[in-house]
């Protein structure tokens, strides 16, 4: 008898030790759960038909559309091109992303002013989306299922991988942040937020490539790969990335390389 | 014409040469510049803020190689930092928990979304288990559960402590957590409420 109840005891005391763990795996299932019932109707579609209304118009001084805006697979080629950017652009003689090469062509193609298209890149909370937004969106959509590609074979694309290394390792700022204070462990979180290891594990540097652009359910908007850089900057305390930089770009092209291989998934929708 | 002939291949030798050197990696330096290019101030975020200082520098360096500080590195830097921090002139290092949880939850401070007189908090539990009551914590840093309760509070534990906030460099020369009196980001008033949520005995930390 005092044996059944010294078993049922630990028992118990194996269960209660236990709870923390269970709780955790329960949030977690919860939100992969929350996650899933949001993809059924992803207010990204409206964006990326919107975006494709966009590339499609004659607009801007030159009356043309952005049909003709080569995006590293020939001019008019959207289909896949977003899985294989960042890349060198001849014409530009740099490596671009997407967002920065789609300027590009509403500048050279449309004639529109750079510093004009580029001057709020990001829509606020609940706000329209921006044009390049939405642009961003209809371009992924279009490599959605499409490999990761990210080339190495220019010595600029080469270089700007290893920038983006070394800037991911750069620790400034008043609190000494880098982007591998959050990003280069894995299994970390900030509060209950799981943070992607981008360095050195190629399953979180995929999930992460992947799923951006992303619509987010607490902002009411879609928010591109740009603005998740600069996001982060703002927390690490740093001053503010000039949108479509080099550094942002080598960034991406860091990212990028380490994802590689992964499948595309997005506009995805994120909390 | 002999020697043009010669010139000629020579010079499309070099031209090959250059064409198909060798890859090299850009240097630090190299990185640096496209960086400081590729950022504008905003706000109280200024562009002085991609200075690093010799300890940015070194550990950036250790991170992106994977290789440790050397010891002789690790040393200086460490003792450097621990020279940097001011204790309470009057001696009283604990100020009141409650205050020092709500600067625990608050993560504001030094954004380009701030301002001058936002009054910063120290983010804790975004890295830290601290209080039972708040599940919703980071592991970046270790937990600070039951701080009082599994290391006293004699004065090695409160100086050491009181350093450890003041400037983490101190006692670990590539911490990841910010220096909170070094770098101005809290007050005494603050880093003494902090430290009250460690260390004082009414705590939730040490119930």
């Amino acid at each position: 008898m005092k044996a059944i109840t010294r078993a049922a005891l630990g028992v118990a005391a194996f269960a209660l030790s236990c709870t923390a763990a269970f709780g955790q795996k329960d949030t977690a299932d919860a939100i992969a759960r929350y996650r899933q019932l949001l993809q059924d109707g992803n207010p990204a579609e409206l964006v990326a038909a919107r975006g494709e209304a966009l590339w499609k118009e004659k607009r801007g001084p030159k009356n043309a559309s952005l049909e003709q805006c080569d995006l590293g697979l020939g001019a008019g080629v959207v289909k896949g091109a977003y899985a294989q950017m960042p890349r060198y652009f001849a014409d530009a003689d740099q490596v671009m992303d997407f967002e920065g090469r789609v300027v590009h062509c509403m500048v050279t193609l449309q004639g529109f002013d750079y510093a004009t298209v580029t001057k709020s890149p990001y829509s606020g909370t609940g706000q329209r989306q921006t044009e390049i937004e939405a642009l961003a969106a209809y371009g992924v959509e279009l490599s959605r299922g499409v490999p990761v590609n990210i080339p190495q074979s220019h010595p600029k694309e080469q270089a700007s991988y290893d920038r983006g290394k070394q800037l991911f390792y750069m620790r400034a700022g008043p609190y000494d942040f880098s982007c591998a204070t959050c990003h280069g462990v894995t299994g970390q979180r900030i509060r209950l937020q799981d943070l992607p290891n981008i360095a050195a594990n190629k399953e979180d540097a995929q999930r992460a490539f992947t799923t951006w652009p992303a619509y987010r359910v607490s902002q009411g908007t879609l928010r591109s790969m740009q603005w998740r850089l600069n996001d982060c900057f703002r927390q690490q305390r740093w001053p503010e990335p000039v949108f479509a930089s080099p550094a942002t770009v080598d960034l991406i092209t860091f990212l990028g390389v380490n994802a590689n291989g992964a499948k595309m998934d997005s506009p995805s929708i994120k909390r | 014409m002999k020697n043009k002939i010669a010139l000629g291949g020579l010079s499309a030798v070099a031209v090959l040469l250059i064409s198909c050197a060798v890859y090299t990696a850009p240097t630090r330096e190299e990185t640096l510049q496209v960086v400081k290019s590729s950022f504008k101030e905003r706000g109280i975020a200024k562009l002085d803020r991609l200075n690093q200082s010799d300890l940015q520098v070194a550990c950036s360096e250790a991170s992106v190689t994977g290789k440790d500080l050397p010891q002789e590195a690790r040393t200086r830097l460490e003792r450097q930092a621990l020279a940097t921090v001011k204790y309470p002139a009057d001696g009283q290092y604990l100020g009141d928990f409650k205050q020092g949880e709500r600067i625990a939850q608050t993560g504001v401070g030094m954004q380009w979304s701030d301002s001058d007189k936002t009054v910063a908090g120290g983010n804790c539990y975004a890295c830290h288990e601290i209080s039972p009551q708040e599940i919703a914590y980071g592991n970046i840093g270790p937990s600070l559960k039951g701080y009082r309760k599994l290391r006293g509070a004699s004065p090695a534990v409160m100086t050491y402590t009181w350093g450890k906030l003041w400037n983490s460099h101190a006692y670990n020369a590539c911490s990841q957590m910010p220096r909170y009196g070094d770098a101005n980001i809290l007050t005494n008033a603050q880093l003494k409420d902090l430290m009250a949520l460690l260390l004082d005995p009414d705590s939730p930390v040490n119930k």
